[in-house]
């Protein structure tokens, strides 16, 4: 300290601000190695036959349609599933409650819910979804199970978001005779919004990229699913299982192209549609 | 003298072990400007807020006494509050738009209450700004952000949100406290304009403007209500030393 302390402020300025430049860099060229790295395995593989086709031969050719397909079913109905519930347990939270035991061990749970590895969700998925309520190895009993796995997500974003909604806003709308309700739907959850969808969207991300989770409650069929009570491979557990077992690298890097390019569109598309938005509403 | 919109009996107000009002008895009456005035920390904005339940919000206080509105204790368990502040309107000290419209801002109110139909909520936007004179400044721009106002237009369009829901009485605590004196003396215009109709109650953010717009003033120290009269009595002849030493400027 003493050290330091002899040191010009100047000069350790520049340090610490050409230490921090250096982490970003680094941070933003890893991302772009690895985006890089897949892609230039991936897209030359990419066609669409590749998107629109079956598998053939466990994968080693034809196409990933039906892990689009599963992925996309899967994802959706995680997030309708867990959004409603985790933002209105936001909303308990937050606006419906005062601090208490109750809160207390609600924010514990999640806390808890959202340090478990996704495994064990899987696991717990299998023994209560897939065996105990009958529903077998599913899209249903996937995306419930991964609708559990993101709840925690969801619920601390959202809490966090509407808390920086500013409690004047609150008391000008109770003022102005709302109820409790309307003030939450018409102060409080448009100005969370954009908060919320970053939770949402980030548990997207996870219910479209998660594995192990998934192949004990979905399943791996390499078939087009039917209806959401039958089994199905999502790209993620696709890729798995090509790299794991060797059976084709080529597929395997191309469904990594695919995820990947997924998840982007997810984000960019929401961020476009949130930027709108957020500029519709508010100032100058 | 008609009866009083307010009837304030023996009224003390706590925050946890904090007494913020100590038996405080005051009659507030109907159509003229009341004023609330004193030194900081008094409890004139406490007492404001217990006139329309705004203070529920807060944890951990504590009520005694009574506040009766047209005769009805506005405490007691039947009470519909939300329906309570919608006949008692609230100006805040800072202008808060909410980050809408100004059209949405100012049918707030009505449109919570179920009114849908845009022609009507037109009319009464328009009649609410004309109320709060921003209605020439603000006609052809009804769909901007409210934030997108001055501040004293702002103000003004928080004065016309309140007026929309067509309250009869309208509490306003320090509602000047940010503007300049042009934007000042306009709202202060306004409310002289508005007695008329309606009961209004402001906690003023100096001494002249007290004496310049009190019909009734009451004076609070430190939780206590000193001495309340007609503003023009008040402000020449005050009875009490305190009262007198504060208007003349001696402390505060």
């Amino acid at each position: 300290m003493r050290r330091l302390r002899r040191l010009n402020p100047r000069t350790v300025d520049r340090l610490v601000g050409g230490l921090i430049w250096a982490a970003a860099v680094a941070t933003l060229l890893i991302l772009l190695f690895v985006i890089v790295y897949v892609s230039a395995n991936g897209f030359p593989r990419l066609s669409w036959g590749f998107l629109t086709g079956k598998p053939q031969n466990m994968g080693r050719a034809g196409g990933i349609w039906p892990m689009i397909v599963s992925t996309a079913a899967i994802s959706a109905m995680a997030v309708l599933i867990a959004t409603p519930v985790g933002v209105a347990t936001a909303i308990y939270l937050t606006e419906y409650t005062r601090e208490s035991l109750l809160t207390r061990a609600i924010r514990f749970g999640t806390e808890a819910l959202a340090g478990i590895p996704s495994i064990i969700f899987g696991l717990f998925g299998f023994v209560f979804f897939v065996v105990y309520l009958g529903l077998g190895w599913s899209l249903l009993s996937g995306a419930l199970t991964l609708s559990l796995m993101i709840l925690p997500t969801i619920v601390r974003t959202s809490e966090e978001a509407i808390l920086t909604v500013p409690r004047a806003y609150r008391e000008v709308s109770f003022s102005l005779g709302a109820s409790r309700w309307q003030m939450v739907t018409t102060v409080v959850l448009p100005g969370a919004l954009p908060g919320i969808t970053t939770g949402v969207v980030l548990g997207l991300g996870r219910t479209v990229s998660e594995t192990a989770a998934v192949i004990l409650t979905a399943g791996s069929a390499l078939h087009l699913p039917r209806s959401i009570f039958a089994p199905g491979r999502t790209m993620a557990v696709h890729f798995y299982i090509l790299a794991r077992e060797g059976l084709s690298d080529n597929m395997a890097w191309a469904t990594g192209a695919v995820l990947l390019l997924s998840i982007l569109l997810i984000n960019v598309v929401i961020n476009r549609a949130l930027v709108a938005l957020v500029r519709r509403r508010a100032v100058r | 003298m008609d009866r009083p919109k307010f009837e304030i009996r023996d009224l003390s107000y706590y925050y946890g072990s904090n007494r913020a009002l100590h038996r405080v008895s005051l009659e507030i009456p109907a159509n003229a400007i009341t004023v609330l005035f004193g030194p900081a920390g008094g409890g004139k904005t406490t007492l404001l807020r217990l006139l329309n339940r705004l203070n529920d919000l807060v944890p951990g206080t504590r009520l005694e006494g009574r506040i009766l509105l047209d005769g009805k204790d506005i405490y007691s368990p039947d009470v519909d509050v939300p329906a309570l502040r919608r006949r008692v309107g609230m100006v805040f000290a800072l202008p808060l738009p909410l980050p809408m419209s100004i059209l949405e801002n100012v049918t707030y109110g009505p449109r919570l209450s179920g009114l849908k139909n845009s022609k009507r909520l037109l009319e009464i936007a328009e009649k609410a700004l004309r109320g709060a004179a921003l209605w020439d400044e603000v006609r052809d721009r009804l769909h901007e952000p409210a934030l997108s106002l001055s501040g004293g237009q702002q103000q003004r369009l928080c004065l016309a949100r309140v007026l929309a829901l067509e309250p009869e009485v309208i509490l306003l605590d320090e509602p000047t406290s940010g503007l300049d004196p042009i934007s000042t003396a306009k709202v202060e215009e306004s409310l002289k304009a508005l007695k008329k109709n309606y009961t209004i109650v402001i906690v003023p953010h100096s001494v002249q403007q007290a004496a310049r717009l009190a019909d009734v003033a009451a004076f609070l120290l430190m939780g206590e209500l000193v001495e309340y009269g007609p503003g023009p009595r008040l402000f020449t002849r005050p009875q009490d030393k305190r009262t007198e030493d504060y208007i003349t400027g001696r402390f505060g």
